[in-house]
């Protein structure tokens, strides 16, 4: 996997008066934490799963609330869930079950 | 001599219905059984093991000495209306066989028989008379006790009691009606015949003083049939299912059959069992902090009723109180990870990314786990134990460390956590080690029930250093604090390690004695599988469990988990160290002395 | 008879008793330790323009010989017995002293950064707190403590504060701009050594404060980094593995230290609490006192004749401490008017 995988911008800007807003707000009644959010970090340095692949699970977060929702499901395949990210949470966000919201709702409006 | 009357009826149609219901019932669950369960319950009637079923039978299904252990008058409660009401029942069938010297009746008879038999006179009727009188009226105690247990719960040592369903409610109202109808109608019976005892006989002369009694006689015998067959008919629907089905799962439980991480007929049973005694809910922390649908009870009534179980499914922390207190020995940790599964199949995740940490040979490996590599001081105390011991260990997870699996299994994602498995397993399998060691309770619970490991003790910390003292390698030294021993939940009753943490803590320090310990341990609120609780919640629960060992006012609060030991120091009222970090500061200590008395003695000599 | 009583000898009980004893009202000023000066003493200079504290001290030189003040020192007061009038404080000691009014000055002390274990604290040498890097500034030698001259230093932002896994929600206000302060008086004193503040949000509220951090960035070439700390560990030569996420970047962040210096934020002094709790006395969400109002009556509190100066109800810096104890001696100064009329 490439280490610029940021760099692969889907679109030249956020489009924010055109915000798939859905599964966000699906999310948020879910998991009412996940807006609590100061992009701080520290899930991301302490992740499991962060220490093997270039998984972030700081900016999926953030790429959520930015609307952009292709291929989330499938990164967030490389969570443990292993919850460290939850211990350290200074906003004490609980990232396991926004980790396993965000798949059992895409998979939901998949089926659907 | 005998009128034929017909009131029998709605308790022979009710009685064959259930009797019907239950052989379907039965056999269905048998045939759903796999095929090794089948074999195992074949094989278990040949077995000692049956007695020993019997013996819970009587013991749970009729007397409820468990039940007995938490409340008396619960207890007593219980046992009046199940084994008052069976004796009534084996009695009532013998003073039949008595007085026709034969066993060949209708089996009704008997429960009608002050109806039949208006004159008894053979040897041993008025014996007879006075027991079944003395049963009903502890039956009828047990009623009340019922009643009054619905207006006041707090007599029975209870903080709450379960809420209705209407259907059960029915059930409820025929089961309380039927005790009190048949003396009703005894004592009318009486009335005219003098064919009772104390009681019927008291409450006839009364009758027949101050109500027409001939125009009420047959119509008392007919509400009383009416209610057992009624509540025969609504039995198998309402929560009073689980009186026979109790019976089926004590009879399968002593068969060995085990408790399977997908929903299968035992756990079906095990479902029905359920009698919504309500134990579970004073055990359950979660009703303290204002959550009132996760409770086992309500949990399987949901289920039952095929509700949506999504919410209360993932919003419980597994802490396994309720197992624990379930005078039923219901494995509810089991029924929610089985439905756990269930719900979570969908969610896949994937590991091929993996990168393999660098191979060691080694004899022993210390797993340190993903939570205590935030707890840094766990893993110095780790190293500085194993430096006092001489013993040459490898951090396996020190670099590229991979998640036990643990918290994906208590999410349900079983299938996730085999890939993790295979590769600790492999990992851990090539290094040639004896001895793995793991200072993380959901770890070693993982390790211990999930990962096949030949030729490999697996062993949590406490009990390692527990061995070493006891062994002589670690030193007794007493570091003059009181501390408070706090059970994590997958050590305690996770995986029933209870004495070697307590030996150690007590080689150290002056451990105080805490009424909510070992089985009945608080949880810290903070289970990896209370996966949708709301912070706010799972605060108020370490909150309350702080609160309660704060009263004790221990210098330190001692515990044998990462997690606990984060979740707990955020209250900050009393410090919180893990059992190796006393160790530890034992053998600091121990060193030291040692120095000193060394130097000592050369002061001495010179 | 001297009514008065002060409660903490810092800058805020000195300069409320100050103030009074201007206005010829006798005070009592208790301390519970043996100096007067509380925590400023720990400072060596003051942000924004590096004032040495000694100078900010020096202005209190001359009150303990002042005729009006009955200074009371190593005296621990446990309770407040409000059925007198006036109030009647008690020590440990069991000395009575009346109260009116009574002015609390307990001030603050700093996060424990124990308590933060993943960051090392006490377990690995080269982790210190900002209060200890004070005192080596103070002295003009910085030095790890394991005996080397640091190469690369990290300020770690936001420790103990900011952070509802250690209780302490809030942000504590002064430690960002302290770390820019420390930093560059630490590469004052080491010019070759490369410096990084690792912060979530720098908040530079004062007026000259941009300019200093600014300051840092032009003329000391400081490092900032968007990230927080997750956790720490050590090499064999002691120096320090930080591991964050340089959250402009989007990616993990690993980094080799000599030295980390913990930015400690303020909180509740473990007296202030047990003070409160044992007397009745309000405490907000964050353990400090609880002023009766946030915007005209900060220095009062919910009890008629009871006050609170400084970091008592919260952080503070320096200036707004003071100007906050002569708030709170101006409130004292009408009430006892008010009671006179």
């Amino acid at each position: 996997m490439s280490t610029f995988d940021f760099l692969k911008v889907r679109r030249l800007y956020i489009d924010y008066d055109n915000l798939d807003q859905e599964l966000l707000n699906e999310v948020i009644r879910e998991e009412p934490s996940f807006q609590w959010c100061i992009s701080c970090g520290c899930c991301t340095a302490t992740c499991s799963a962060g220490n093997h692949t270039t998984f972030n699970i700081r900016r999926i977060s953030l790429i959520l609330r930015r609307g952009e929702i292709e291929g989330l499901e499938e990164e967030l395949k490389k969570c443990m869930l292993c919850g460290k990210c939850t211990l350290v949470c200074p906003r004490d966000i609980q990232l396991r079950n926004v980790v396993m919201n965000i798949k059992k709702i895409v998979l939901k409006k998949k089926t659907a | 001599m005998i009128r034929e009357p017909n009131f029998q009826y709605p308790f022979l149609i009710g009685t064959i219905f259930l009797f019907a219901y239950l052989i379907v019932r039965i056999i269905l669950w048998y045939i759903e059984l796999s095929k090794y369960d089948k074999l195992r319950f074949i094989h278990f009637w040949k077995t000692k093991s049956v007695w020993a079923a019997l013996k819970d039978a009587i013991a749970d299904g009729l007397l409820h000495s468990s039940i007995f252990k938490k409340n008396l008058l619960l207890g007593y409660m219980h046992m009046s209306l199940a084994f008052g009401w069976f004796l009534l029942i084996v009695i009532g069938h013998l003073e039949v066989m008595v007085d026709r010297r034969s066993l060949n009746f209708p089996f009704y008879y008997a429960v009608f028989y002050r109806y039949y038999q208006p004159h008894p006179d053979f040897a041993g009727a008025r014996v007879f008379g006075a027991l079944m009188d003395l049963l009903l009226l502890i039956i009828l105690s047990g009623v009340a006790l019922a009643i009054l247990k619905r207006i006041k719960k707090q007599i029975f040592g209870m903080k709450r009691t379960t809420k209705l369903k209407p259907f059960d409610k029915i059930a409820l109202t025929s089961l309380w009606l039927i005790f009190p109808l048949r003396l009703l109608a005894e004592s009318l019976s009486a009335a005219y015949y003098h064919n009772g005892s104390f009681m019927s006989n008291t409450l006839g002369a009364w009758f027949i003083q101050n109500v027409r009694v001939s125009a009420i006689y047959d119509l008392s015998w007919w509400l009383y049939s009416c209610s057992i067959g009624f509540f025969f008919i609504a039995l198998p629907f309402s929560r009073y299912m689980h009186i026979p089905t109790e019976i089926v799962f004590i009879f399968l439980r002593h068969a060995g059959i085990m408790p399977k991480k997908y929903w299968n007929s035992y756990a079906q049973i095990q479902m029905y069992s359920c009698s919504r005694c309500g134990i579970c809910l004073d055990a359950c922390q979660l009703y303290e902090a204002g959550v009132s649908n996760v409770q086992s009870v309500y949990f399987l009534q949901y289920i039952r009723n095929n509700e949506n179980v999504d919410k209360s499914l993932f919003g419980c922390l597994i802490c396994g109180r309720c197992q624990e207190a379930c005078p039923v020995h219901i494995n509810l940790n089991d029924l929610r990870t089985a439905l756990r599964i269930k719900a979570s199949k969908p969610l896949t995740f994937s590991y091929g990314y993996t990168q393999m940490a660098l191979q060691q040979k080694t004899d022993i490996i210390y797993f340190a786990g993903c939570m205590t590599h935030l707890t840094p001081p766990i893993k110095f105390s780790m190293a500085r134990i194993f430096n006092f011991l001489g013993e040459k260990v490898w951090y396996m997870d020190e670099d590229k460390s991979i998640c036990c699996g643990g918290p994906l299994m208590l999410a349900g994602q079983y299938d996730s956590a085999s890939q993790l498995i295979q590769k600790n397993t492999e990992l851990i399998m090539a290094s040639g080690a004896k001895t793995l060691i793991l200072s993380c309770p959901i770890c070693y619970k993982a390790f211990r029930e999930d990962y096949v490991l030949p030729g490999i003790s697996i062993k949590f910390h406490a009990v390692y250093l527990n061995d070493m003292i006891r062994q002589g390698r670690l030193p007794k030294i007493n570091l003059g604090f009181k501390t408070i021993y706090h059970d994590p939940c997958a050590l305690g009753r996770g995986s029933k390690i209870y004495d070697e943490p307590r030996y150690v803590i007590d080689s150290y320090s002056q451990r105080m004695r805490l009424k909510k310990e070992k089985a009945e341990a608080l949880c810290c609120g903070a289970g990896l599988g209370g996966i949708n609780l709301p912070i706010e919640t799972k605060n108020k629960v370490t909150f309350e469990a702080m609160t309660y060992f704060a009263r004790f006012k221990p210098n330190v609060l001692i515990t044998a988990c990462p997690l606990c030991k984060k979740t707990f120091a955020r209250d900050r009222r009393i410090p919180v160290i893990d059992i190796a970090e006393l160790t530890a500061r034992a053998i600091d200590e121990y060193v030291n002395e040692q120095k000193k008395s060394v130097r000592e003695a050369r002061l001495i000599e010179s | 008879m001297k009514k008065i009583a002060v409660i903490g000898g810092g800058i805020a009980g000195l300069e409320v008793s100050r103030l009074l004893l201007q206005e010829g009202l006798p005070v009592t000023l208790i301390e519970k330790g043996s100096r007067l000066g509380g925590n400023l003493r720990n400072y060596a200079h003051l942000f924004p323009d590096f004032t040495p504290s000694d100078e900010i001290l020096g202005n209190y030189r001359f009150l303990p010989s002042n005729s009006d003040l009955q200074l009371l020192m190593n005296t621990q007061i446990e309770s407040i017995d409000f059925s007198t009038q006036p109030y009647t404080l008690h020590s440990k000691d069991g000395i009575a002293i009346p109260a009116d009014p009574l002015i609390i000055a307990t001030g603050y002390q700093v996060f424990d950064a124990k308590l933060k274990e993943e960051f090392g604290y006490g377990i690995y040498d080269g982790v210190i707190t900002s209060v200890e890097l004070e005192k080596m500034i103070k002295q003009h030698h910085i030095v790890t403590p394991y005996g080397k001259i640091p190469r690369r230093i990290a300020f770690i932002h936001c420790v103990g504060s900011r952070d509802a896994k250690v209780g302490n929600s809030y942000c504590s206000r002064l430690c960002c701009i302290t770390a820019i302060k420390q930093a560059i008086e630490t590469k004052k004193l080491l010019p070759e050594t490369e410096i990084f503040c690792f912060y979530i949000d720098l908040r530079m509220y004062g007026l000259t404060f941009e300019e200093l951090y600014l300051n840092a960035q032009k003329e000391y070439n400081i490092q900032f980094v968007r990230g927080r700390l997750s956790e720490t560990s050590e090499m064999i030569d002691k120096r320090l593995i930080i591991k964050a996420e340089d959250t402009l970047i989007g990616r993990p962040l690993q980094m080799k230290a000599d030295m980390l210096v913990l930015m400690v934020g303020m909180e509740a002094s473990d007296f202030s609490k047990q003070f409160a709790y044992h007397n009745g006395l309000e405490i907000g969400d964050h353990g400090f006192f609880q002023p009766l109002n946030q915007f005209n009556a900060r220095s009062k509190s919910q009890k008629e004749g009871i006050f609170f100066a400084g970091t008592s109800i919260g952080p503070m810096s320096v200036a707004e401490t003071i100007e906050h104890a002569r708030a709170a001696a101006l409130s004292a100064i009408s009430y006892l008017k008010d009671k006179e009329y």
